[in-house]
């Protein structure tokens, strides 16, 4: 991937009359199909901070997963960083989420057998780094992020909180240029959510990372820059705006 | 991902799951097991059988006296006395006959000092020793001039000797065979069991006419038991057996459609046939325990594909962080051949000792070859491969969004 040196002014993603279908294999009708996402067009800028709200069902994950290329879009095209995304090989695919994007989940997502310090190094051990070297960057990067006392406890012995920035600790470990976070603070509660949210600013900038997140409330969307929202699988918002909350 | 850390990941999840791991190892260990020891078994059968074949002489015929029975091949004391010493004589003269040795034998009572044993006797000739491989292992074998003279000497089995003589040096010492004084002057090395099972060691050979005239008794005078009879090549073999054939018509005046009353059979061919089935059996052997091998197998994919179906959603995570499907493919296949890998060591070692304890306990003859311990590793490793790919190959194969979305 040549994404990480793209110029300002080149789009970090390029969305072109994107549209997801489900097909539901429903015993009765064969060809049912559910479409989720309708010609969905976007262009989003290296170190933008990107708010995305909608209603429940309004396709907000649906559109994130194929943005993290973890789905693929039924049509339309996605280009990351320049290139259409439709032309990855699988393992190029594997690539991209590896090192250029960072997911935080609203489940936090993290290997339940492998303390807080494994978990941060993996994205480093299947970039091909020895064990020992990465576990050294993962515990730097905890210790960033206030966790440095719990590297060695497992997920199931920290807070909602803690678990988060785990997570995200995974998803910078690689130092991607995007970091796409579904709901990261649907799970913690107010005073946590900002804290997490505060970590999100300070990476976005700081370290100019651009951040894509979807959340249902409005004083998590106040820490972004960019408001999208979504409406029955259309785009129905599109504004830039200051931040409110920093 | 460098494959001594997929290495030490798979062996991480096996640790996790110790009792289901040990349970699907416990097929392997079962099956690799058995394997090695069918094998070493069957080995040592058939090393046992071409041991006795070796010690048995090359390029032998048997003829014996009477028909060709439906039993087949008889072998001591032939109901009909139609077979003589001199029939062996003239069969000596065929041009494909290298050496002949009449036989006539029978059990009888010997005794030294205080010591009694009952056994088989012979009455051979010289020619015997070597028709029959025997080997001398002190003193020598009797004469032809013995054999002439019908002197009472005696050559001992090993098992006889050690029976009636102890640590004594039996040579030259005088025993008793059906309360005549006989001295022995050899005894012979051991050779082990024979074909049919039987130990040829406890046997004492005397000159054939000192057994026919002193000790058996014959009812009829010059009759013999059965007689060897070695071919010049193993390609006159069959040329032999014909001429034995037309001769012993000849001379035992059978014309036209009359059937002959004495059997000519082919020993090297049977102990070729002897061995070839010990051969099949020790492969059977092992191709039944195979199939313990390949249930072990079948467990082991079932058991991986359950992994994979629980550990869906840990799928889904290590794609979404960058995990390839080839790293997803090796990280479930190894799990699958460590599992292979760690019962077949244990399988081996388990077979090792199960072969050495029947070794011990039932006396049986075992066999283990390294080519045993390496066929049962290459079987074990294409099993796992086999059984562990395609449980692999599903977990590589899901959608990274359906697999995070896997409850
Ligand atoms: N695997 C699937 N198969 C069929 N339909 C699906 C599937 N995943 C999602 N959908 C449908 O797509 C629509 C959008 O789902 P999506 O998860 O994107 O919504 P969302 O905006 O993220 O909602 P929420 O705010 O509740 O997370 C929903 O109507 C859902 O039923
Ligand atoms: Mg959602």
């Amino acid at each position: 991937m040549s994404g990480t040196n793209i110029a300002p002014n080149q789009p970090l993603i390029r969305v072109e009359n994107l549209c997801k279908a489900y097909n539901l294999d429903h015993p009765e009708n064969q060809s049912a199909c559910h479409q989720v996402l309708f010609n969905i067009n976007l262009e989003i800028y290296p170190g933008e901070f990107i708010a995305i709200m909608g209603q429940s069902g309004s396709g907000k994950s649906t559109l994130m997963n194929i943005l993290g290329c973890l789905d693929t879009p039924t049509a339309g095209s996605y280009w990351l960083a320049g290139r259409n995304v439709a032309t990855f090989s699988g393992d190029e695919l594997a690539r991209v989420r590896n090192r250029n994007i960072g997911f935080v989940f609203q489940g936090f997502n993290l290997l339940k057998r492998m303390t807080a310090l494994d978990n941060v190094a993996i994205p480093l051990l299947y970039a091909g780094m020895n064990r020992s070297e990465s576990r050294k960057q993962a515990l730097s990067l905890l210790q960033q992020t206030g966790l440095g006392q719990f590297t060695r406890h497992y997920p199931n012995q920290l807070s909602g909180g803690q678990q988060q920035r785990v997570a995200i600790s995974r998803a910078l470990v690689n130092q991607p240029q995007l970091i796409l976070a579904d709901e990261p603070t649907g799970n913690l509660d107010t005073q946590t959510s900002q804290e997490i949210m505060a970590l999100f600013a300070q990476l976005n900038r700081d370290r100019d990372i651009t951040i894509i997140l979807v959340t249902h409330e409005d004083d998590i969307a106040a820490y972004a820059n960019r408001l999208i929202r979504l409406k029955d699988g259309h785009i129905v918002q599109d504004e830039m705006r200051s931040p409110t909350t920093v | 991902m460098n494959l001594l850390i997929i290495i030490t990941e798979s062996f991480r999840a096996l640790r996790l799951n110790r009792l289901r791991t040990g349970l699907t190892m416990l097929g392997m260990i079962i099956g690799v097991a058995a394997v090695v020891l069918m094998l070493s078994i069957g080995q040592g059968a058939q090393a046992n059988i071409n041991n006795t074949i070796a010690s048995m002489g090359s390029h032998l015929l048997i003829v014996v006296p009477g028909a060709t029975s439906s039993g087949g091949l008889r072998f001591g004391i032939g109901s009909v006395k139609t077979l003589t010493a001199a029939d062996a004589q003239a069969i000596a003269e065929l041009p494909s006959v290298e050496a002949t040795a009449p036989v006539v034998s029978g059990i009888a009572q010997f005794s030294y000092g205080a010591n009694n044993w009952s056994t088989s006797i012979s009455g051979v000739t010289p020619d015997y020793f070597t028709v029959s491989n025997w080997v001398i292992e002190r003193g020598d074998i009797f004469s032809e001039a013995d054999v002439r003279s019908a002197t009472r000497v005696a050559v001992l089995g090993k098992i006889t000797a050690e029976n009636l003589f102890g640590t004594e040096d039996p040579i030259g010492k005088t025993l008793r065979i059906s309360n005549r004084p006989f001295l022995v002057v050899g005894v012979l090395a051991a050779k082990g069991q024979s074909l049919s099972g039987r130990d040829q060691d406890d046997n004492v050979l005397i000159p054939l006419t000192t057994a026919q005239r002193q000790v058996l008794g014959n009812q009829f005078p010059g009759s013999i038991n059965l007689m060897l009879v070695q071919a010049k090549s193993a390609e006159m073999m069959e040329e032999a057996e014909q001429e034995i054939t037309r001769l012993l018509r000849q001379r035992h005046r059978i014309t036209g459609k009359m059937e002959n009353d004495f059997t000519v059979r082919n020993l090297t061919a049977l102990a070729a046939v002897a061995s070839t089935t010990a051969k099949i059996m020790a492969w059977m052997l092992g191709a039944i325990a195979s199939i313990s091998l390949l249930v072990g197998g079948i467990g082991i994919m079932n058991i991986m594909l359950v992994s994979v179906t629980e550990r869906t959603r840990e799928i889904g995570i290590r794609m979404a962080i960058g995990a390839s499907q080839r790293a997803i493919l090796t990280q479930f296949l190894l799990e699958a051949l460590m599992i292979c890998i760690l019962g077949g060591i244990t399988g081996v070692a388990l077979g090792i000792t199960c072969a050495w304890a029947i070794s011990q306990i039932a006396d049986m003859p075992v066999v283990i070859t390294l080519s045993m311990i390496g066929l049962a590793f290459t079987f074990v490793s294409i099993i796992g491969v086999f059984f562990g790919f395609y449980p692999a190959k599903k977990a590589a194969s899901l959608k990274p969004v359906e697999a995070l979305r896997y409850e």
